[in-house]
């Protein structure tokens, strides 16, 4: 018989309030084993985990239940606990009584009810528990990157410093991101392209760096310290390593109507494509869509005038297989789409625009090499309205229930550099609050209103009418004077919400790390684990995990780089030892699990056995190789006698519960 | 027939080629002939029996026998020769000590349809092309042997040895049978008239455990329902659920290894026609998985030991059949 | 089968969740305060190819009125094949189930992503609700016993 110890958590008020902790303690109490049960405000805490290294050593604990949040959450903290007391750290059990218990059960009685129950059925598991010792398993030394932007590009570089080798894979022709679409960076100004691009060489020349673009992610397999990743090359038509980025078919290509989507399609570019000056690979890209060779075989003046010979028409898809220990997802954001604000007449008018076709418009590299002009007739604009909030803190199904957290800083910046550039133009912004929690944040808003006139008004625009002179109505109230407002507008700029890449919800799919409703990647712990996920082995870097800025970025690009290295300067890392083991007495030597074991783990081998009779007789058994083993248990199903079961998840344990349960 | 195979055991044993046969043995009555291993020309002669009544699928014995020093003679069914393959791939069957005879076989006679008849008192029963001489302590009667077939039989797969090392006699052919046509039956009811059929049925299980140790895909060292630490060890059901539980694993045990030999049903003091289990397992793989015969070779990979990407939902269970 | 004080049929539900994704979604559902009825108690299981019908049989033997399986999207088992021999395993399971006669309602297989919480929290509140409908689980039980 086990003696076991309960330990139920109140977790300050988020287990207390809907489960009656005391009343679970007292009920788990006269279970079968349990010779102690307590409970207590924070069993993680430092004294919660002495208490019950405590109560290991002082009633000769042989088993431990914890009732308190996921197992996902503190099974390692209470293991170590556990441990460290000398206790075995697989003799201890969670009942999950916060994310399946309390946080979901409004009713007071039932929660307690059900916390009960799963206090049972961790303590008849534990019962059947047995001590576990953990294998060794050895971690690649190599990291990848997924996503190319100044999330993915800082990460990179500190990995790489720190000695380890790197693959980004980026989905568009260039890394850069988001970044080398913008003109000037908030609140010091300095220009993008002069902070960035540095970098994005920095990546092309380091050895230790390698960079996938124009590349996805097809498939991930395996696990922490041991990911096997195919990564799809798509086919750019040109020759990676032959091209010298010289641009000369850029410039001979006929097809010249093809939206320049670098620019936001506010001008054009050609069918072959190099997407701005500064691209890193600096390689030409054929646009399949537009390509006339490519679609009806009739061109071909790009392969032509290519001294290099790098143009090939009849390039595949290629995938490569790659081996990384850890994996950093770094895919960004996008502004939303804006076709369900018609109020804002987007879709009508040429001179209603977003944030960031205004920074394209503003950045020298961009359609109007940097003067300010009107998309409709390229004249300057006199009056700027820029709208906040367009989609984000929405309540309602268009937009976003969130706040995307640059806006007002742009924003601020846009008005201010305008006024500075154009001081005859008047600059109006529409906020409903006005958000600069950051360092030398508000002093650059208050320098917008105070230094640069920039007109604030508190309220919401209602609707945007474009008019027959050519200029736009902006129907607006005041909150503060409680007016409503008229403003002839030669341009509204719209702040649109930001989201995940849509690439985000299958790569996390792929990679079987969580994502919260709007597609944000989820981290361990909001707090204290805030670049990894909860999937052993991926991490988070910039705006996929939330909306983030620049700064705030390269910080937890460098977090997550941090934890990377951590991870690859471990030779190995501690095995699951909850592996199938299989009882060689039971084994029919069928071979059926050896068929179903995605690791080849198992093995036969012809043994001989002592017969009662004092005999001996070869038979033929199954044995796990437990490093290579990892635990799914598709093997114990198959075995129809039983003899190939899973540590730590014994069909007895399992039924245990099961009986607990249905008690 | 019986005499022929007399005949090549004998002289497979004189010639030294095996060294002990496996094949029928006389019963006490005329008519329940038991499985047995004979090691000398005088027993064969003596004892051996092939007639209407030799329905024993042999091939489980082989486990046991060719484990054994020396070559083992077994003479094999056509259905029984799917058992063994079944078995050689599962590693059960030393292929290399057993020297396979195939024997024809064209259906077995069920006693209980003779007795159903009215005819008891049995003494001896003849085989004359086609119909079945009953002599009883009452007189003579004579049955035509279709009508009193095993309904196994009636349903046969397959006349075709799928493994031998010798066969007697011709090879026959797989039978494009309507073996399935009770299962489809089953299916086409509503649930509770599939629920009570099977209440009617289930209900009567003793739990004496003939079918699975008759059963040649049963063939486990230690059966988990005969295991202690197993944690499903029943020797006397606790509730009335236990026998459930039973007959569905075993069936789902034997899932995708079954070759549809209809032993269990066969050796059923009950009568309970377990086969209809097994046989929708097989229906459920063909139907959904892909024609699969179990035991038709000895290298395929069993259905539920493979998958692809693209298999049908468990919600396809809603979409088919009757509610 | 438990009864309340209002004598309302309160199902017993049993839940085998595979680690890495449906445990993970249950998780989800619990940290954006989805509801669902207590009557769903979860099994940890490392992977959906662990659930062994004998599991599911046992619940229903000592009381359970509803089992379900969920386990990673098709493609996406973190073991990269368990889900697809459960998938194969269960879909036999339940077929025989059905064939039996047992209500379909009883069983169900879901497959929970990691990032679905939203999607856990709306199945289990459709099961318990199905399996409510259908009363506590007498089928599989009686079935042994003779009709009268």
């Amino acid at each position: 018989m086990q003696r076991i110890g309960v330990f139920v958590c109140h977790c300050g008020t988020n287990i207390a309030a809907t489960v009656d902790v005391v009343a679970v303690a007292e009920a788990l109490q006269h279970e079968p084993g349990v010779v102690i049960s307590k409970e207590y405000q924070y069993m993680c805490s430092e004294a919660g985990q002495e208490l019950v290294k405590e109560a290991i050593k002082e009633h000769k604990l042989t088993g431990v239940v914890i009732c308190s949040c996921s197992p996902r959450m503190h099974e390692n903290t209470f293991r170590k606990a556990a441990a460290a007391a000398g206790l075995n750290p697989y003799m201890v059990e969670i009942a999950n009584i916060r994310e399946q218990c309390s946080w979901i059960h409004k009713d007071k009685t039932s929660g307690t009810e059900k916390a009960i129950i799963l206090g049972r059925a961790a303590i008849a598991k534990v019962h059947l528990n047995a001590p576990l010792t953990a294998g060794q398993s050895p971690v690649i030394k190599r990291a990848l990157v997924i996503g190319g932007g100044i999330a993915g590009i800082q990460t990179a570089l500190d990995i790489a410093d720190a000695g380890f080798e790197v693959d980004i894979v980026e989905k568009e022709p260039t890394i850069g991101g988001k970044m080398t679409q913008i003109d000037k960076t908030f609140p010091t100004l300095d220009c993008a392209a002069c902070i960035l691009t540095p970098k994005m060489v920095e990546c092309a020349q380091n050895e230790k760096i390698r960079i996938h673009s124009y590349s996805e992610v097809s498939d991930v397999k395996g696990f922490v310290g041991n990911f096997n990743v195919t990564i799809k090359k798509k086919a750019r038509f040109v020759d990676e390593t032959k091209c010298t980025g010289c641009g000369l078919c850029t410039e001979k290509c006929p097809m010249k109507k093809v939206p320049d989507l670098f620019n936001l399609g506010m001008n054009n570019r050609r069918a072959i494509y190099i997407p701005f000056a500064q691209a890193v690979p600096k390689v030409a890209t054929i646009d399949a869509d537009y390509c006339n060779m490519l679609k009806n075989g009739k061109c071909g003046v790009c392969a032509k005038v290519c001294t290099a010979g790098a143009i090939d028409y009849k390039q595949q898809d290629q995938y490569i297989e790659e081996q990384y220990g850890a994996i950093v997802v770094a895919t960004g954001f996008n502004p939303i789409k804006l076709d369900k604000y018609d109020e804002f007449a987007y879709s009508q008018s040429k001179d209603v625009i977003t944030s960031l076709e205004f920074e394209r418009l503003t950045n020298a590299a961009g359609p109007t090499s940097g003067t300010l002009l009107r998309p409709s007739d390229g004249k300057h604009p006199h009056t700027i309205v820029f709208v906040q909030c367009v989609g984000s803190r929405c309540d309602d199904s268009k937009g976003k229930s969130y706040c995307s957290k640059i806006c007002c800083m742009y924003t601020a910046k846009h008005a201010m550099l305008t006024r500075e550039k154009y001081p005859d133009t008047d600059v109006y912004v529409f906020y409903i609050d006005v958000r600069t929690p950051g360092k030398n944040f508000d002093e650059f808003y208050r320098r917008a209103v105070e230094q640069y006139g920039v007109h604030y008004i508190k309220g919401m625009v209602g609707k945007v009418t474009p008019k027959a002179d050519g200029t736009l109505d902006v129907q607006a109230s005041d909150l503060i004077s409680n007016e409503q407002l008229h403003i002839d507008a030669d341009l509204v700029v719209l702040a649109a919400a930001i989201e995940p890449d849509k690439s985000a919800r299958p790569l996390a799919t792929k990679l079987t790390a969580s994502m919260d409703t709007n597609d944000f990647f989820t981290e361990a712990h909001a707090k204290l684990r805030p670049v990894e996920s909860p999937t052993a082995g991926i991490f988070l870097s910039g705006a996929c995990q939330g909306p983030k800025d620049i700064p705030e970025t390269v910080s937890q690009a460098g977090a997550a780089a941090a934890k990377v290295i951590g991870l690859l300067s471990k030779n190995s890392l501690t095995c699951n030892p909850c592996v199938a083991q299989s009882d060689e007495l039971m084994c029919n030597g069928c071979s059926a699990c050896e068929k179903v074991c995605p690791y080849g783990a198992i093995t036969y081998s012809e043994k001989e056995f002592r017969m009662p009779d004092r005999t001996t007789k070869l038979r033929r058994v199954a044995s796990v190789n437990p490093a290579v083993c990892q635990g799914c248990g598709a093997c114990t199903v198959t075995c129809p006698s039983g003899a190939m079961d899973l540590k730590g998840f014994s069909n007895r344990q399992i039924m245990a519960e099961v009986d607990a349960i249905c008690k | 027939m019986q005499k022929a195979i007399i005949e090549k055991a004998k002289q497979l044993l004189a010639d030294g080629t095996v060294n002990r046969v496996i094949g029928w043995k006389k019963g006490e009555f005329a008519y329940d002939s038991t499985p047995a291993v004979f090691e000398s020309a005088e027993e064969l002669e003596n004892e051996f029996v092939y007639d209407d009544f030799t329905a024993s699928n042999v091939s489980k014995y082989l486990i046991k026998e060719s484990a054994k020093e020396g070559k083992v003679l077994v003479f094999l069914k056509p259905c029984d020769t799917y058992s063994f393959n079944q078995l050689v791939k599962e590693h059960r069957i030393n292929r290399e000590n057993v020297y396979v005879v195939g024997i024809e076989c064209w259906g077995k006679a069920d006693i209980e349809k003779i007795k159903a008849r009215g005819i008891s008192g049995i003494k001896s029963i003849t085989n004359n092309e086609g119909t079945l001489t009953i002599e009883t302590i009452y007189g003579t009667e004579s049955i035509p042997t279709y009508e009193v077939m095993a309904e196994r039989c009636l349903s046969c797969k397959s006349k075709k040895h799928v493994a031998y090392d010798e066969l007697m006699g011709e090879e026959g052919e797989v039978i494009d049978s309507n073996r399935f046509d009770m299962v489809a039956q089953l299916e086409n009811m509503t649930s509770e008239e599939r629920y009570n059929f099977w209440r009617d049925q289930l209900s009567k299980c003793i739990r004496c455990n003939a079918c699975r140790n008759v059963c040649p895909a049963c063939t486990c060292e230690k059966c988990i329902f005969d295991n202690d630490n197993s944690g499903v060890a029943n020797k006397a059901p606790a509730d009335s659920f236990e026998e459930n539980m039973f007959h569905i694993i075993r069936a789902f045990h034997v899932a995708g290894r079954c070759t549809d030999c209809g032993e269990c049903s066969r050796v059923c003091p009950q009568n309970i026609p377990l086969h209809l289990l097994n046989r929708k397992f097989i229906k459920d793989i063909n139907e959904l998985y892909g024609e699969y015969q179990a035991g038709e070779d000895t290298e395929s990979r069993g259905p539920l030991t493979a998958y692809t990407e693209d298999d049908c939902e468990p919600s396809v269970v809603h979409e088919r059949g009757v509610e | 089968m438990q009864v309340n004080e209002n004598k309302e049929f309160e199902p017993v539900i049993v839940a085998f969740c595979c680690n890495w994704c449906s445990y993970a979604g249950a998780d989800l559902s619990g940290t954006n305060r989805l509801n669902y009825p207590a009557n769903v108690k979860i099994i940890r299981v490392p992977c959906s190819c662990r659930v062994n019908p004998l599991f599911i049989l046992r619940a229903f033997q000592r009381g359970a009125d509803g089992v379900i399986i969920c386990g990673c999207h098709p493609g996406d088992c973190h073991y990269t094949s368990g889900n697809y021999y459960a998938r194969r395993r269960i879909t036999m399971l339940f077929s025989m189930l059905d064939y039996l006669g047992i209500e379909r309602d009883r069983t169900r297989l879901e497959w929970v992503s990691a990032a679905e919480g939203a999607k856990f929290a709306k199945t289990m509140n459709e099961f318990v609700e199905a399996v409510k409908k259908l009363g506590p689980n007498r089928r599989l039980e009686d079935l042994r016993c003779k009709k009268q």
